[in-house]
């Protein structure tokens, strides 16, 4: 697995109290983990920090709610992290 | 300030946009229900309302640095520390700037010194989203009271 996944696991279990090892690849934020709208700004506060980026997650949350976009794109760990490497592969272009 | 209607920040002293920055001064009244429970014949001022009087010039500051665009709401309160007492009558220098400006968040790093003294300090971080109904117009009349500047308010 690669060093984002590691450090956004990492987070995620820091700041919601879950378990390391329950958190995967698969893992739904959301519906797998129990992860709240609040606590995800949480998580996103701390992601921002860790990787020098500012994660959309009001545009994310704007395209699920309007049902432009599954919750899966954005909110299952493996997508979640493709998007963090995304955007910092654009800050550093 | 008056403590038992929550309006904490009695006057904006500076804002610096480009600093992402705010200075305001609140003034201890000399007397208050408050000091009638906390505590009886020792009035202080609790901490939990030196962190809302925190919490207010970080909001403060976002909604200028934002131009009222959104309100923000307290979400959470890290590493806070209460270095001193603060008895009535004291007149409390308030400094609040910007961390990070996420997306649907805000953090912000606050102290509060009295006499140049720290009385105490945090990290806090807030919620920010549209301004429920209602409630934007009062927003902006407190803001006017306090004096924050005109041009964050068109």
């Amino acid at each position: 697995m690669s060093s984002t996944f590691e450090t956004v696991a990492g987070i995620i279990a820091e700041t919601c109290d879950i378990p390391r090892e329950q958190i995967t690849p698969e893992s739904h934020a959301i519906n797998d983990l129990g992860i709240d709208s609040l606590a995800f700004l949480d998580i996103a506060f701390a992601i921002d920090k860790a990787f020098g980026i500012k994660l959309p997650l009001e545009q994310w949350t704007q395209e699920v709610n309007e049902g432009k976009a599954p919750a899966e794109e954005y909110f299952v760990m493996k997508n979640l992290v493709a998007r963090i490497d995304a955007l910092v592969a654009a800050k550093n272009a | 300030m008056r403590l038992e209607y929550f309006e904490m920040i009695d006057e904006v002293a500076s804002f610096d946009a480009a600093g992402q920055a705010l200075r305001a001064r609140a003034r201890v009244p000399l007397a208050s229900p408050v000091f009638e429970g906390h505590f009886p014949g020792h009035p202080l001022v609790p901490g939990v309302l030196l962190t809302e009087t925190m919490a207010q010039a970080s909001g403060y500051l976002v909604l200028a640095l934002t131009a009222f665009a959104h309100m923000p709401f307290l979400m959470a309160v890290d590493k806070a520390r209460f270095r001193t007492f603060v008895g009535p009558g004291e007149t409390l220098d308030v400094a609040a700037e910007l961390d990070v400006m996420g997306s649907g968040y805000a953090a912000t790093r606050a102290r509060i010194e009295s006499g140049g003294k720290p009385v105490c300090d945090a990290h806090l971080r807030f919620k920010i989203m549209p301004f429920p109904a209602g409630m934007e117009e009062g927003m902006r009349q407190r803001a006017r009271q306090i004096g924050l500047i005109a041009e964050t308010l068109s």
